[in-house]
């Protein structure tokens, strides 16, 4: 057990540093230097090389690379080119705010979509199953800034329900929170329901038609006690594997649904890191992300592991 | 075996009268029984028998009333113990399914919750009587118990992967006579098991019959298995039961054409290729729906003439409770086992391959396990070597290094025709390739789905045989001949083929080179016994022709009787006997071989003594000091077996047994006082 969790914990360290390299790669590509970026256009040659000295921006790529690899291996993520705070300042806050947004699309997705799916395969092949797997098809192929528009326009705009802007003021109470962010959270929930669903309902299908179910019905149990004791437990393993992942794809979904509620999240700082060429904090949220994801993905499989006996984590017995 | 309990006054445990069931395919109704009826009495072990797609299963299940949602009553009544089953409302089900009927599957590995220990899933039949959790976990320890398991604390706490499946399958019936059944219904019980499990599961069956005197149906596509376990018996065809009778009667006195078709295709009595043929039966079963006012058997039926094809035929009494229903009883005597046909299958003298100290280990997790202990074996031309022994003992091991799947270890050789061939499949070269081949148990996987029948051949003939263009097309036209497909055939994909028809064209790829020596793993196991017999007719055909060796895995003594010239068994990896056909059968055998061959339920009635195997083989990765088979051995010699490893002795000329005992003391006979068939 011990071996496995340093072998994954490893190969996320890998990961990170190919990620960081990749996302240094794309950033260099663009064109365009970072003090003439920050600066305007307007501003004088003097000034934009000295910005870029100061920044260490006029160095040649590679040593570039070198610097911030090394950085981040030692938790110094640097200042913002942008702000010249510290990268943190300006991420730890929209991380908690983006957090608190997926938190809540996650709470209402997760119980809605698994127990659609599990009434959809309960009713296999007739209308009620029809309607679900169709309707979260139909919903999951919206991309989620689509649909973020669409409920903007339908409610918070002609129907003036819920806010335009996302932001919360400060002091607002929890239940008040809500009011701002339960659309946004809802343009979320609507694009990942469909493939929770679905899943769950392949899930329960094959466990239903499996033959410990029967061997279950013929003990005499009821099928309630039939589901909830012998499908269920064995149909919900790779509902949480595609959940795991969905929370990788929930972090991704959020940066378009944020820009469209004018949400200071993750998701906006991102966006507006790239438009100025911010290095620093673009690729520190961009390993944030990275990292949401392996790690969900990894307690995601310590899950099924405890879930399914016959999983071996540390391939020995 | 007793006689069936006397019949009058008693109501019977299950009673299936006229039964109707069709399944619903595009909203149409496709009848599967077609109205079948019989019953089994309190405390009377019943069977039905019959190839697959006759409706058996479908018949047991409908014992429970657990059917797909798809299927429709269309007539008739199932009564259990006079109650009408298929009235029952939900509640008074369960109530049926607790403490009534019960039932043990096929596979017992899928039967159990894989996410569930073993004490969960057991102590949840008490659970549902009523009890408390305390009471349950104790209930379901006295249930291991009661089926003779050793050490219960420790299974029940195991997963159903962490256990074996002759474990498991003794495992769910405790569970199902958790609730004391009246009636228990047991669906191919043994099937999948090795042949030693299995005596050891049916012999369990029996003891705890004549304890709980709960009745017994029984489905199994394997007679001996019925045969042995059985007052009475069934025999079923397309939906219907079309011979009944104590089992004694309906096996040696078959009064049905289909019945003595089955009983024909079957090698028993210790029939040999050079013998004859096997008896097979032509044509298909008529496919579900088909409206049937006839004779179900018609189109297969020797003796069918108009009357047959246009009258359903009424309950002919043969003797006391022994019926058939059959327009033609009285002339069933007309149809004749296969001629004399004296093949000579005459062997070569020249060995054309030869394993020398051939090693396989295999590296797991650090330790090596040997799969194959230095296997010296050698084929003649035209010679069939049948290979037996439970699973685990290293049989596809051994077929997967010859063919150079496996490398094996350094210090081994493989010959063909006095040269060195390559270890690996790949480094060889294509006339080595194409020398030796294989012939799978699943033909379904073997071949590509994609592509039809000409194709797959097509391939085969261009790449062994390495012809090309219009003469390969027309040795893909003689090996479809030869296999008997036709033209038709050709141009199906293996989907649309039947079992036997997949097989067919397996061998026909196998044989598209020439092959000196074909590898044929259990091919007939998935197969109707009147389709094996086709099958194994074919093959022997082949080799009168082509003179091809064959190196034949099977778990089925009477198959491998039937084909072998020489057989070797096999056991954690090394040969523990070897012999002619005939020597193996009359003995003194290697004691692991007399324990196997007693194993096996007879079809034919003979009692004779069961030697148990106890326990489960032991893992290669760790073997038994001394003779690796002493952990298991009837006629262990402590102080010697355990520390000494035997050599290889010869009992007869070409007999050979790696035993301390000699041909002499083998040959007394050992007495058990337990399990007597």
């Amino acid at each position: 057990m011990r071996r496995y969790l340093l072998k994954r914990l490893g190969a996320i360290i890998i990961t990170l540093w190919m990620l960081a390299t990749i996302v240094f790669m794309l950033v260099n590509v663009l064109p365009g230097d970072v003090g003439r970026r920050v600066l305007g256009p307007t501003a004088k040659l003097e000034d934009v090389r000295a910005y870029n000295a100061k920044l260490g921006t006029d160095k040649p790529l590679i040593e570039q690379y070198f610097r911030s690899i090394k950085n981040l291996f030692t938790f110094d993520f640097g200042d913002s080119f942008q702000s010249g705070g510290p990268v943190m300042d300006l991420i730890l806050p929209s991380l908690g705010r983006s957090a608190k947004l997926a938190l809540l699309a996650f709470i209402i997705t997760i119980p809605i979509s698994i127990a659609a799916g599990i009434f959809a395969a309960r009713r296999q092949d007739k209308l009620a199953d029809r309607v679900v797997v169709n309707a979260g098809l139909a919903s999951s192929s919206v991309p989620e800034f689509v649909t973020a528009s669409v409920l903007l326009a339908v409610f918070a705009v002609n129907w003036k329900v819920g806010k335009v802007y996302a932001n919360v003021p400060s002091g607002t109470s929890l239940f008040g929170q809500l009011e701002y962010l339960l659309l946004p959270a809802m343009a979320m929930v609507i694009s990942y329901f469909g493939y929770i669903a679905r899943m769950t309902r392949a899930g329960v299908i094959t466990a239903l038609h499996a033959d410990y179910t029967r061997t279950a019905t013929l003990k005499g149990l009821d099928s309630g006690q039939v589901m909830r004791k012998h499908v269920l437990r064995n149909a919900l393993a790779p509902t949480i594997t595609v959940i795991s992942v969905q929370i990788g794809y929930l972090f991704g979904g959020i940066i378009g649904v944020e820009k469209v509620f004018n949400y200071a999240g993750l998701g906006t700082l991102m966006l507006n890191a790239v438009g100025k060429k911010d290095i620093p904090v673009l690729q520190t949220t961009v390993l944030i992300v990275g990292m949401i994801y392996m790690v969900s993905t990894l307690l995601a499989d310590l899950l099924i592991a405890f879930l399914n006996p016959r999983v071996r984590l540390d391939g020995g017995s | 075996m007793s006689d069936s309990p006397q019949t009058s006054g008693t109501v019977p445990a299950l009673a299936i009268e006229d039964l109707q069931l069709a399944y619903t395919v595009r909203g149409v109704p496709r009848g599967v029984l077609r109205g079948v009826t019989f019953h089994v009495e309190p405390g009377e072990a019943y069977g039905l028998v019959g190839e697959s797609g006759c409706g058996k299963s479908t018949t047991a299940y409908a014992a429970m009333r657990y059917m797909p949602s798809n299927a429709v009553i269309q007539g008739g009544r199932v009564l259990a113990d006079g109650q009408d089953v298929t009235a029952m409302s939900t509640q008074e089900l369960q109530e049926f399914r607790m403490t009534k009927a019960s039932m043990v599957y096929q596979d017992p590995v899928q039967a159990m919750n894989p996410a569930l220990r073993i004490g969960v899933q057991v102590a949840e039949c008490f659970r549902i009587l009523g009890q408390s959790k305390i009471e349950a976990k104790d209930s379901a320890r006295q249930a291991l118990r009661r089926v003779k398991i050793a050490d219960p604390e420790r299974v029940l706490d195991r997963y159903p992967h962490e256990l074996s499946g002759g474990m498991l399958q003794r495992v769910v019936i405790a569970m199902a006579l958790a609730g004391d059944p009246k009636l228990l219904v047991l669906d191919e019980p043994t099937t999948g098991l090795d042949a030693t499990v299995e005596a050891e599961v049916l012999d369990l069956v029996r003891d705890l019959r004549s304890e709980t005197h709960a009745a017994i149906l029984l489905i199994a596509h394997n007679l001996g298995v019925i045969r042995t376990m059985c007052d009475r018996v069934g025999v079923m065809y397309a939906g219907r039961v079309v011979e009944e009778g104590t089992v004694q009667e309906v096996f040696d006195n078959p009064s049905h054409p289909y019945t003595m078709g089955l009983l024909n295709s079957i090698p028993r009595h210790g029939v040999r290729k050079t013998d004859r043929s096997l008896f097979t039966i032509p044509g298909n079963l008529p496919l579900i729906g088909t409206d049937l006012p006839t004779c179900v058997y018609v189109d297969r039926c020797p003796l069918a003439d108009d009357i047959c094809r246009n009258e359903v035929p009424p309950i002919v009494d043969r003797s006391d409770g022994h019926w058939t229903r059959c327009h033609h009883a009285d002339k069933i005597d007309q149809i004749k086992p296969p001629e004399h046909e004296n093949n000579d299958f005459d062997i070569g003298t020249d060995t054309i391959v030869k394993l020398a100290a051939v090693s396989k280990t295999f590296r797991q997790r650090g330790n090596d396990v040997p799969a194959l202990v230095s296997i010296d074996l050698g084929f003649k031309e035209g010679e069939t070597l049948g290979l037996v022994g439970e699973s685990g003992s290293g049989k596809s091991t051994l077929a997967k290094t010859l063919l150079g799947i496996h490398e094996p270890d350094q210090g081994g050789s493989i010959h063909l025709d006095g040269r060195l061939v390559k270890d690996k499949a790949t480094d060889r070269r294509v006339e080595s390739i194409r020398a030796f081949q294989m012939v799978f148990q699943n033909a379904d996987s073997a071949l590509n789905r994609m592509w039809t029948v000409r194709r797959i051949l097509h391939r085969s003939v261009t790449k062994l045989a390495g012809i090309h263009g219009a003469e390969a097309d027309k040795k893909v036209n003689d090996l479809a001949e030869a296999m008997r497909l036709s033209q038709r055939h050709l141009e199906m994909k293996p989907r649309q083929l039947s079992g036997g028809l997949k097989q067919r064209v397996a061998i026909a790829r196998a044989f598209a080179g020439d092959p000196r020596i074909v590898v044929c793993d259990e091919p007939t196991s998935a197969l109707d016994v009147s389709v094996q017999a086709a099958i194994l007719n074919l093959l022997a055909n082949l080799q009168n022709d082509e003179r091809t060796s064959y190196l034949f895995i099977t778990h089925d003594i009477g198959v491998v009787r039937y084909l072998s010239d020489r057989i070797a068994v096999m056991y954690l990896g090394r040969i523990m006997e070897l012999g002619t056909t005939d020597q193996i059968f009359a003995g003194p055998n290697h004691p692991y071989t007399e324990a196997l061959l007693s194993a096996v339920p007879s079809i034919d009635g003979d009692a004779r003594p069961r030697i148990p195997l106890t326990g489960e083989i032991p893992s290669p990765a760790n073997p038994p000091s001394g003779c690796v088979f002493h952990t298991r051995c009837h006629r262990v010699i402590m102080g010697l077996c355990d520390i000494t490893d035997p050599d290889t002795i010869e009992l007869a000329d070409g007999h050979t047994s790696k035993c301390h005992l000699t041909a002499e003391q083998l040959s007394v006979p050992v007495t058990f006082t337990s399990a007597t068939v």
